[in-house]
């Protein structure tokens, strides 16, 4: 196992198939990530992660879908998706704790330039996301406050 | 929100954050090397941090490994500061950086 270099927690008060859904429907996570997440999750489908304008920024392939516990994604840029090395692995731990959800993200086999980018776009993500399944709002211009990996790029 | 500030009020609990935001995934030992700090110290100090959430650990093998967690951080950002103006705050910190010639 390769040790992860990012590991992010967060706990969420909602139940495991909400977090599921949260981060598999692509209509709920643009409601918090700004981009959808695409894919039939289905081991060895592909995904994408794509902008409101229906371009994708990152994409990859489903390794290991376990509803609603275990999902593991791998990452890439469009431009160097064929490139194995460029290549970075997610993996979402969706755990009952008591009555609230233990989400766990870990990013595994990043480059350099983008452990600066995620390290500052995750956990944005992971509040904003806890702030919309227990409220049902999203944070206004959570990341207009950051200088995330969609600025970075422009 | 409670043991995340009491986690926080503590220099050698945030120095502890500080080496494992410069090297996510060290152990106890490998933390212990670094600091000033006896094994039984940093062991306790980080029971406090796990407890406040702001360090997790993924268990490889025989080893326990200890990440920084930034989320609750995060959330007292989006709570207590980004509403306070982060802009002028940025600039006032970029330049007492600037003034004192050193870390902040």
């Amino acid at each position: 196992m390769t040790k992860p270099q990012f590991v992010y927690v967060t706990y969420i008060l909602t139940t495991p198939e909400k977090v599921w859904a949260a981060l598999t429907d692509a209509e709920l996570t643009r409601q918090y990530w700004v981009h959808s997440n695409v894919s039939d999750w289905k081991v060895g489908s592909p995904w994408s992660h794509q902008r409101p304008d229906g371009t994708a920024d990152v994409v990859g392939e489903v390794l290991e879908t376990d509803p609603p516990r275990r999902l593991v994604t791998s990452w890439s840029r469009p431009s160097t998706a064929d490139d194995p090395t460029q290549r970075s692995r997610v993996t979402y731990e969706i755990e009952q704790t008591g009555e609230k959800v233990r989400l766990t993200v870990s990013h595994t086999e990043l480059t350099e330039e983008d452990l600066r980018n995620i390290s500052r776009g995750w956990p944005a993500v992971l509040s904003n996301l806890k702030t919309l399944l227990e409220t049902g709002k999203t944070i206004p211009d959570i990341f207009a406050a950051m200088p995330c990996q969609e600025k970075a790029e422009a | 929100m409670d043991p995340v500030f009491k986690a926080l009020a503590d220099a050698s609990r945030r120095r502890l954050l500080d080496a494992l935001h410069a090297q996510p995934g060290l152990t106890l030992g490998a933390l212990t090397d670094g600091l000033d700090m006896s094994r039984q110290a940093v062991s306790q100090h980080l029971a406090v941090l796990e407890a406040a959430d702001l360090v997790t650990t993924v268990r490889r093998g025989r080893e326990k490994l200890h990440y920084l967690n930034p989320v609750p951080i995060h959330a007292v950002q989006t709570r207590w500061i980004a509403k306070f103006e982060q802009p002028r705050l940025d600039a006032l910190a970029a330049l007492k950086t600037r003034l004192e010639g050193g870390e902040t």
